[in-house]
This record gives C-alpha cells, structure tokens and sequence, in this order.
C-alpha cells in the first residue's frame, strides 16, 4: 500500500510524461504480481463498484472527528473531494509502516460488502485513523471510485512495455477486453507470448484526427478514401471459435444489446475482427442519434424496441481475417478484404442484412468532395472521413493518415443558469454549467456545458459566479441571468424528456460573449428553427 | 476591564473606506485611503501603501517599509511591548509573527483593550519574532484559513521536503524553481534550509533586495547570489532559484525550460489548487495560522467580541458564535477569497 501511494503521488507530482514512466516502471520492477494486476487495474480508470455511500462517509467523518456535521459539509464543499477532506481531516500524522499491501486492501475493501453497517462503520475508521495521509487517500479514493491519476492508457502501455521488454502495441492488445485483475493476468501481461488469448479480446481502436487545414493539403486525392462519418456507437465485431463479441470504444461489451447484427454475425467466418459503427437503421435508412439513445442503456431489448429501432452494423475495416492480425497491411488491402468478407456475408443473408459496408465516396478532386460534404446534415451524418491507401490500422491516435473532416457546428447564444463545481483537478471550480434560451420572458434550460473555456476564464467565472450567487441547491448554484455564452454543438432534435422540447448533441463553449448581454440571448423558436432546416 | 457589550461608546477600531480607524485615537491602522496618521502592521503590500503622512511600525518593519513605499516616508520606528500616546488612546505593538516586523496592534482606551492581529502564525519561524498572546477584549483576528482542513506541519519538515526535492533535482541535472512571496516565505525558506546545506541559491530581482534587509537585521540564511539575465551562457541545473509566484507565467521562466517547479503556499494543501497552477510540487507553507493556531490563539486572548477579516470565515464565524463569543466578519479591503494572494 505504501508503495503504491508513493507510486500515486509521485504522478501526481510531476507534470513530466518521462517521470511519470519512470515511476511506473520502477513500481512493477518492485511489485509483487497482484498488486501490479490491480496497480494496472486502477492506473487504467477502472474502479470498485461502490459499496457505500457519500453521505454515510461523510456522517461518519463528523462522528469520528469530533466536528460538527455542518462543519464537516463545509471543508468538503470547499475541497470538493470527499477522499481528499477526509484525509485532510483525520489521517494520521504518521505514515504506518506496517501496512499491508495494495492487493490485501482491496480484499478488505471488497470484503465490506458482507460486514452489517456498524462493522462497516468501524473497518472503514480504523483505516481512517491508522493510516497516514497519503495512504488513507488512497483507500477512500478506492472505497468511493476512481483514482484518476492523469495517466492515460498510452502512457501506462509504454510503461508495462518497457518493464516487459515488449512492444507497447502488444500491452496495449493485451489491456483491452474483460480481464481480472489478479496474478495470472499480470503474468500474461508482461509474457513473451501469451498463448491461447481470450477470444473475446479486441484491437485497440485506430482514432482520427481533427482536419483543421484544407483538404488540399492533404496532396493528391487519389491517395485518400473518403467515407461518411457516421453518428452512432463506434464499434468493434468479433467472430471467433464461433462466438461472436461487439465491443463500444469505451470497451464495454455490447453484445446481448443488438441480437439483430448477432444474427447476422453468425454468417462471418471464424477469426474474423471488423471496425464499424452501429446506427438505427429502418426502411428508410439512418435514423436521428437519438433513437439510438433508446436502445443503448437497456440491457434486455423488447420486441417492439428492435421493430421500432432496428439496428445495423456498418463496416469501417478489418483488422483480423482468418485468424490473421492484418493490421499492419496498407488500407486499400484490409479495404478489399473487408468487402469480399461482407459481400460473401449478404450473400447468404436475407434481404434484410444488418451487416453493411461503409460506402466510399468517389470524388475526382477536393472540391467534389467538398460540395458532397454539404450533403451531410441532411443524410444525418457528422462529415466525412479521409482515410490515407496505405495507412495501416493504427493503435490510438496517430496524426497524419486518417482524418475526420467535420461539418461546422451549430452556434447559439445562451445564458447561464446555473453552475456546479467540476471534478477531480476542477473539483473547487465552477466548471460545469447549465445554459437557456428565452421562452418569452423565461430563460429555459437547453444544454449544459463543461468545456471550452481556458483556464484563465474558468477561474474569473468562477469567481464571477460566487458572488453572484442567488440559490444553492446542493452542489448546483444559480447565478444572475447575466453571462452569455456562444455554445456550439453537433446535433439538435425534438425532445419530449426535455422541458425546452429540444435536446442537443455535444454541447461545448465556443466562446464567452462579454459583448452580449442576457437580453441579446437567443430565443428558443430560433433554435427550433434548425431543427426545421435539416 | 469591561466588556464592549452593552457600551454606548463608538467601536474603539472601525473599518471604513480609509482602513482600520481609530477615531479616540486619531489615526488609521493599514490605511488604505488618503489618512493623516497610521499604524502598519507590517510591509505586505494590501497593508502598507503609501497613503498617510506619518506612519509608526515596528522598528525591525522600518527597512522593509522603506524599500516598499520609499525612503521619503515619515516613519517612526516602535519597540515591541512599548507603549505609546496617540490621541485619547495608548497602542502597543506585539509580534505576530508573520514576517520580519510583524506586529499586532493593541489598543487601550476606557479600559477596553482590543487588538488586530494584521497577519500572523503560530508556528515556529527562525526569520521573525515569535507571535506573542495579547489578552483583550475585542480581538480582531485574520482568517485566511479558516477550516479545520488547514493544518500545517512543522516548517522544518516542510524545509526537508524542500531539500529532498532539490537533491533529486541535482542528480537529474534540472533547475528547481520554487515560487515564494518575496517578501517573507523566501527569507523563511533559506533560513529552514541552513539545517540541510550551505549551498548557493539564486534569487529572482524582486527577490534579491528583501532579502539583504533581513541579513542585515542579523537572519541567519544560505548565501544567495541575485540572477544575471544578461548572462546567457550560465546553467542552472541543480541550482535552486527562489522566485516570486508572479514570474511563473511570465517570459522570465524561459529561461529555465527544464525546471522543476515548485510553489510554497497554505493553498498548496488542497490538492486541485496544486493541480490547477500545473507546478510539479506543491510544499504546503504557510505564514498564516492554521485552524488550530486560529482557534487557540481566539482562546488563550480570552476576548468575548471576535471580529475577522481577510477570507471567507463562515464556519469560524459560526463555530465561535456556537461556543457563545460575539463573532462576526469585518469588511476591509485586505486580502481575501483571491488565493492567489497570501500577503
Ligand atoms: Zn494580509
Ligand atoms: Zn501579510
């Protein structure tokens, strides 16, 4: 435990990428292998589930502290952290040098689940009061969630790696998927060959970024395949021993949600692994994002959900075939296999197939391409995406092969409303607020927002926004209708759930407008009125 | 002596646009307005300006206050514990132990005794004079950090993080640059690290000159050595360099583009503050008093009245007015909820 703490601030300590691997590294060199398994575990933003609650912590926190409870809810509402103020609060003074190791507190941690709530209440101090600040930290950052560290998984694969003698593409192969954070699973981890692999592993996603420039500083288009980038789950299908997984990008399996592209899956044959996206898909083709939103979230799909949002699965690429990795081959080859594996699919399927391909847009030069990009808000999809012959299938984000081109967002000027304090860096900021439009005299609520300011304008609204404070509920404060703020997103559509009637896609701040005031806002019949342009 | 409660008299210290003011007394302490006459607690800069004809400070606050407002000033160097006559009232200043010089203000008119603390700590500090308990009636207390989340370690412990972390700075052959109020934190610090080391460390501009006012009052620090901008060859890896928190954003740091950096504040506690400034290392030093040092300090002057000032006091405010002392905010213009400032 101890080392681990030391291993977390440390991290938390320096802003250098090197130390950062440094110090994870000389962690595993030292590490016996559980509590690597879980140090890798946490380090990669997994968490516990949650045994207990906020409220019950903090209670406990003024019993054992001899504070008053409101005194307590003051220091946490000024940290904003509720591991960090009870470390503040009670640690000891001394760190325990006889402490037990990573692995042996999260077995007591999970143990707590079968303990009645005094017991609860008496482990839960005592760990509290023998452990010195930064350890006990840890244990509450454990028992209510994350860690959030600031290492991204990049960052931990390169250190697994070198401290494997590996190749970080391999670790990071190897992090993906379900594992159990346990002896074995670090000993694979870091092994030369990793012998018969969870079939259910996927690839780590190949990502693309921002076009910022014109296209024609791309070069020739010849060298470019343009495809439609699509609004739905981005997706990976896997067929393998005759099994058949779906991953989402934020590698949770999705399988039993779309038992229609299941279906069409069985057709694939054995070592088969396709990057696609799923999309809501009827008779008359893509449907609004937000039919898709019905379908995600449920665990068990109804009859009439799969009639009234049938769903497809729209293939990007191939990275397995066969039962050989073909990442490494240049787009246009994966690019042929993809399609004689979907075609052979179709083939054999009903009219009715939920495995698709994603079409490729011919183009005899950029300024095609372009007037065919303004075609996309009415075919419902976010722009198009360029993607380099040649390119392998890259692990992350690598600048320069592939490329999203996307259409301008919408903009509208909005009020703020109401604010609340961020987390973890941001947790004694207000960073996270909530916008409207007029409705006649009313300011209605049509998105909240929590990026696009710097830091600088993050911490003078901040202080704006406490001294204008006129209701506190809870976290959230109102503040005068004063601010108004240029909001850009994706997508807008009608919504029933949501009081303005409208709800929007990816909300962001595009820019404080100090020269507007609230009158000058935006009325929400003009925001409906893009809907109406689509 | 009897207590305020009840007394038809004026409060015997007011805060108006002026400053703290003393009207038996004829004159204004920390003014922040055009005043004729003024008492300075000490040479931070939102409580000595240069707004008053005559000012009376402590007499180790003398050079210090020079340097800050100019030598033309008409200042009157004070003993500790000697009191004197201004107006109807007699005022005594007692170490707060905050920076060189710091006092607090005692003022006795009518047998009623009240005291403003300007800024002060509890902690032990070998570059000041060591805070002093002043029984009163009315108390008049900062409260920068005021909840029990605010408690500090020891100044030397903080010194040996210091010191570990310049060390390992020299094995790997960076720059550290640790950011300091100029006036106060900096000559604290190289005064702790004389237990570690007598290694040279460099000092920013604005750092440089404060400094040498307190060796010359006889504050015992590792030598330092003022930076030479024009000197473009020289190389600071492993060097510690002592700057103003104002240099860290500014074209100044491009000097060292491989510094660790590191910042010496009470703020540093929390760890989003830390966070949110993006220094590598935050040592939590404060010259300030904790909550502790806050609540027994309250105590042990024995006031029934205690007003505050500087920061948000709420929860003192609530937890004394529980306890049954009179407790209530004063509004001055002295630093407050700005972190950034910790004067
Ligand atoms: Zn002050
Ligand atoms: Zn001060």
């Amino acid at each position: 435990m101890k080392e681990f703490s030391r291993l977390y601030q440390t991290l938390d300590q320096t802003t250098s990428t090197n130390a950062k691997v440094v110090a994870m590294v000389e962690y595993f060199k030292h590490a016996p292998p559980p509590d690597a398994a879980w140090a890798v575990y946490f380090l990669s933003g997994k968490r516990l589930k949650r045994l207990i609650g906020a409220a019950k912590l903090r209670q406990w926190l003024a019993e054992c502290s001899d504070l008053p409870q409101w005194l307590v809810d003051d220091c946490y509402s000024s940290v904003g952290d509720l591991a960090e103020t009870i470390a503040l609060l009670i640690a000891s003074a001394t760190e325990n040098t006889t402490q037990g190791s990573l692995s042996g507190q999260v077995d007591e941690l999970r143990a707590l689940s079968k303990l009645d709530e005094t017991a609860q209440k008496n482990k839960v101090v005592q760990w509290w009061k023998s452990q010195g600040y930064a350890s006990c930290f840890i244990t509450n950052k454990l028992l209510t969630g994350g860690l959030r560290v600031g290492v991204s998984q990049l960052l931990l694969a390169r250190a697994v790696a070198q401290h494997a003698d590996l190749p970080r593409a391999v670790i990071l192969h190897r992090l993906m998927g379900d594992w159990t954070p346990d002896e074995s699973f670090w000993k694979t981890l870091i092994s030369e060959d990793d012998g018969a692999a969870d079939i259910s592993r996927p690839y780590p996603f190949c990502l693309a970024s921002p076009l910022e420039d014109e296209p024609q500083s791309l070069g020739e288009i010849s060298d470019w395949v343009a495809e439609w980038k699509w609004d739905g789950i981005r997706s990976q299908l896997i067929r393998r021993d005759g099994q058949t997984f779906l991953w989402s990008r934020g590698e949770e399996l999705i399988t039993t949600r779309f038992p229609e592209i299941v279906t069409a899956a069985a057709s694939l044959p054995d070592g088969t692994v396709l990057d696609g996206e799923v999309l809501p898909w009827n008779d008359h083709g893509v449907m609004p994002f937000n039919e898709l939103q019905r379908r995600i979230g449920r665990k068990t799909i109804g009859k009439k959900l799969l009639t009234e949002v049938p769903c497809v699965f729209l293939a990007y690429d191939c990275m397995e075939a066969g039962g050989v990795d073909i990442r490494e081959q240049p787009f246009k080859k994966r690019r042929t296999t993809l399609e004689s594996i979907i075609n052979a699919v179709r083939l054999v399927s009903s009219a009715d197939c939920r495995l698709s391909l994603s079409e490729c847009i011919d183009s005899p030069d950029w300024e095609a391409l372009a007037e065919k990009r303004s075609e996309s808000r009415q075919r419902l999809v976010e722009g198009l995406m360029l993607k380099q012959v040649s390119a392998p299938f890259h692990t992350g984000r690598n600048r320069g092969d592939y490329w999203k081109w996307k259409i301008d967002p919408y903009t509208v000027d909005a009020v703020m409303l109401y604010a609340q304090a961020g987390h973890g860096k941001r947790s004694n900021l207000y960073t996270d607020y909530t916008f409207g439009v007029w409705d006649g005299d009313t300011l209605v609520p049509i998105a909240k927002a929590y990026s696009g300011l710097d830091n600088k304008e993050i911490s003078q609204l901040d202080k704006w926004i406490r001294k204008h404070t006129v209701e506190r509920f809870g976290p959230v404060r109102s503040v005068t209708a004063e601010q108004v703020f240029e909001l850009a997103f994706e997508g807008i559509n009608l919504s029933t759930r949501h009081k303005s009637g409208i709800a929007v896609r990816f909300p962001r701040i595009a820019r404080w407008r100090h020269d507007l005031a609230a009158k000058d806002a935006d009325t929400l019949a003009c925001v409906k009125q893009m809907i109406s342009n689509d | 002596m009897s207590s305020f409660q009840g007394s038809a008299n004026p409060p015997l210290l007011q805060a108006t646009r002026r400053g703290l003011d003393c009207a038996a007394g004829g004159f204004t302490i920390d003014p922040y307005r055009q005043t004729d006459v003024s008492v300075i607690t000490h040479a931070h800069a939102d409580h000595a300006r240069k707004v008053a004809n005559k000012y009376y400070a402590a007499n180790s606050a003398v050079a210090l206050l020079k340097k800050r407002l100019g030598d033309d000033i008409n200042i009157q160097g004070v003993e500790f514990g000697e009191p004197f006559v201004l107006g109807n009232v007699t005022v005594s200043l007692h170490p707060a132990g905050h920076v060189l010089g710091s006092a607090q203000v005692r003022v006795e008119h009518n047998n009623e005794v009240w005291v403003f603390t300007g800024d002060f700590k509890r902690d032990y500090d070998p570059s000041c004079e060591a805070f002093e308990v002043v029984p009163c009636n009315t108390f008049i207390t900062e409260a920068t950090f005021a909840l029990p989340v605010y408690r500090w370690q020891p100044g030397h412990e903080i010194a040996a993080d210091i010191w570990q972390w310049w060390q390992s700075m020299q094995q790997a052959n960076r720059p550290c640059v640790l950011f300091c109020y100029g006036l106060g934190k900096a000559q604290r610090v190289l005064s702790e690290l004389t237990a570690f080391t007598d290694k040279q460390v460099y000092l920013h501009g604005a750092v440089n000159p404060l400094t040498d006012i307190y060796r010359n009052a006889g504050i015992n620090m590792l030598p330092t050595v003022p930076i030479d901008l024009r000197d473009k060859k020289k190389l600071y890896d492993g060097e510690l360099i002592i700057a103003p928190p104002g240099a860290g954003g500014s074209t100044w740091m491009r000097r060292f583009p491989d510094a660790a950096t590191g910042f010496c504040s009470g703020w540093m506690r929390i760890r989003g503050n830390r966070r949110r400034r993006g220094y590598d290392r935050g040592f939590v030093l404060s010259d300030h008093a904790d909550w502790d040092g806050l609540l027994r300090t309250i105590a042990e002057t024995g006031a029934s009245q205690v007003l505050t000032t500087h920061g948000q006091a709420g929860a003192l405010i609530r937890l004394l007015t529980e306890q049954g002392i009179n407790a209530r905010e004063l509004h001055t213009q002295y630093s407050g909820e700005g972190d950034e400032a910790e004067a």
